[in-house]
């Protein structure tokens, strides 16, 4: 697989990166060494292996249903740029 | 149980300019689960608190918050799985959706696409007496939900509330079984029955704890069918999704206009654009939603900061024993065992509130159907017109099954029971007691009768001429007696009474 420049620019614009257009060839060749590194793994024979999800043998850990938190609106909005009447405020999105 | 079998609905059918076109309908319901506490994290997730007061940092998706499951939401989608006939999948795992938007901090939504906790079930949706669709569920997952956006507060801002960021959702997945707007209703009509009998999510609407979003396409008639032997997709239309529905009416009225919609561009010769869409009920139109169509690459991945969801046979097969009937057990065996009619059963089984006080009135009186008929004809009209609500009724299921009784044997007639029924009702007393002070007991000595029926005679010789020459007339008879015993005397020993005594 091999990235080109409008591949590059559109991941940048999904993840919400500006990248200037100068900088999208070295971006794409970046993301193309990565992905080399990467399938190098596909070297490795895995046929009948179960894909493995986690390192560790750990059963998820639970909590149970009972409030323990919340009722800090201050601190929740404390790094917010602008907050008004308890909201975050933001510039108007409307669809 | 009843075995009760269904005619299968015919589709709605929509005539365009040149054809007539039929409509094929899947739904994705968003079905809040109704706990205390979100499903990630410690904070709660009651409706219509101070804004951003319900957000833990979790759900604020501060640096380095982790998200820890919430059990109870595990065992409620498992639950409402196991009340759908639908296959529970031991192990399931959590992805993230990827996209941004200024109610959801983290950036993405953590949902479960690869491995849903339920595969395949059913709901059966009844459209009429006998009449019914089976539509086929294809999974449920577990998912967050999203914060709320305010747009009118301000000009230039958006405000943005993200208390309900994270609150439990069941995303419950149809296949495209439903085949018209009336259909789509009485599919969300009956899945909200279902949740509420099984308390896994309190189907509130018009809080947005249930919502829908609706796929939409048309095609030619005979290709559904193709569609159903193959489960090739290639024989229906394109759809389209309208996104976010949350009331009944509404829902009806996006479909059948979205199709028709859809009718027209392939009419003119155009193509239907597979996106999403808004439903506006001010305008009754549907219209794209462009700002979803560019992020639509949502690059789902599992989620690295939760393990899989694992979860035991013996505890899944814990929560299906406690299970409680559910609403087709429920009317089937109302129809069967009590012989109630097929509305008096759907009726009585709509909410398991009106379900429980009837049994409790059976439990009083022994007699389903009389029951039936009080519950639906009195209570219920009567509580419409106080507009108050079952849980509210000043009469209990036991005195009114006692008033169900005391027709039973005789001690009251139907129409002194509504007297009865309406001071009990009113007063807060019991029935036996009211019927002893009030002195409405009826009247069932025939001697008693029979000397009212001889005293209206006596006073009206013309009148029994008459009656001679018209039988009809014994009618008139029967009401003087009526009145004269104050509506008390057994009506049917009066009526034999008067025949008799009039030699006709």
């Amino acid at each position: 697989m091999s990235i080109d420049e409008g591949t590059a620019a559109r991941v940048a614009k999904l993840a919400r990166i500006k990248v200037e257009e100068a900088d999208l060839p070295a971006l794409a060749q970046e993301f193309n060494t990565i992905l080399g590194f990467i399938e190098q793994l596909n070297e490795v024979d895995v046929e009948g292996v179960e894909p493995m999800t986690s390192v560790t043998p750990m059963r998820l850990k639970r909590r149970e249903d009972v409030v323990t938190d919340g009722d800090q609106q201050a601190a929740v909005l404390k790094n917010a740029p602008d907050a008004r009447e308890g909201f975050f405020a933001v510039p108007k999105v409307v669809e | 149980m009843l075995d009760l079998t269904y005619e299968t609905p015919k589709p709605k059918v929509i005539a365009g300019a040149k054809h007539d076109w039929e409509l094929v309908i899947g739904m994705e319901i968003h079905a809040q689960v109704s706990s205390n506490a979100k499903l990630f994290s410690g904070a709660s997730t009651a409706f219509g608190a101070e804004p951003n007061s319900n957000v833990s940092f979790v759900d604020a998706a501060m640096p380095g918050m982790l998200p820890v499951i919430n059990e109870y939401c595990v065992e409620q989608a498992v639950r409402t799985g196991l009340g759908l006939k639908a296959q529970i999948n031991l192990w399931s795992a959590f992805d993230r959706k990827n996209y941004f938007y200024p109610d959801s901090p983290q950036g993405y939504q953590i949902s479960q696409l690869y491995h849903p906790i339920v595969g395949e079930g059913e709901v059966l949706v009844e459209m009429g007496e006998g009449v019914a669709r089976l539509v086929r569920i294809e999974r449920i997952h577990i998912e967050q939900d999203a914060g709320k956006s305010i747009h009118d507060m301000d000009p230039h801002m958006s405000f943005i509330d993200i208390n309900r960021t994270g609150v439990p959702l069941m995303e419950i997945v149809s296949r495209p079984d439903i085949r018209g707007p009336e259909e789509a209703a009485a599919y969300v009509t009956k899945l909200r029955q279902i949740l509420r009998y099984l308390g896994t999510c309190d189907g509130n609407m018009q809080n947005g704890n249930l919502r829908a979003d609706v796929n939409v396409s048309v095609c030619r008639a005979g290709q559904y069918e193709k569609y159903q032997e193959t489960q090739d997709f290639s024989h229906l239309g394109t759809r389209c999704e309208i996104k976010n529905m949350n009331s009944m009416r509404f829902i009806q009225a996006a479909i059948d206009v979205e199709a028709r919609r859809q009718i027209a561009i392939i009419e003119a010769g155009g193509a239907v654009v597979q996106e999403t869409r808004l439903y506006d009920p001010d305008k009754n139109e549907t219209r794209s939603m462009r700002s979803k169509e560019e992020a639509q690459d949502y690059r789902y991945f599992p989620d690295p900061d939760l393990l899989p969801l694992e979860i035991e046979q013996a505890w899944v097969d814990d929560i299906a024993a406690s299970l409680p009937e559910l609403p087709d057990a429920k009317k089937s065996r109302f129809m069967g065992d009590m012989g109630l009619s097929d509305y008096d059963a759907s009726v009585l089984t709509a909410e398991t509130e009106n379900a429980n006080f009837f049994e409790e009135v059976v439990a009083a009186c022994g007699d389903g159907k009389l029951a039936a008929n009080w519950v639906i004809n009195e209570l219920f009209g009567r509580l419409k017109k106080d507009d108050a609500e079952i849980s509210d009724s000043p009469i209990s299921p036991a005195r009114l099954g006692q008033i169900v009784a005391l027709i039973k044997k005789g001690d009251i007639s139907g129409k002194i029971a509504k007297d009865v029924f309406e001071i009990a009702y009113t007063q807060d007393r019991d029935p036996e007691e009211i019927v002893e002070t009030e002195g409405m007991k009826q009247v069932t000595d025939t001697g008693a009768i029979e000397a009212a029926v001889d005293e209206v005679i006596a006073a009206n010789p013309a009148q029994v001429e008459k009656a001679k020459q018209n039988p009809k007339l014994a009618g008139w008879f029967v009401g003087q007696v009526m009145k004269a015993t104050g509506g008390k005397a057994n009506p049917a020993a009066v009526n034999q009474l008067v025949t008799e005594k009039l030699g006709l």
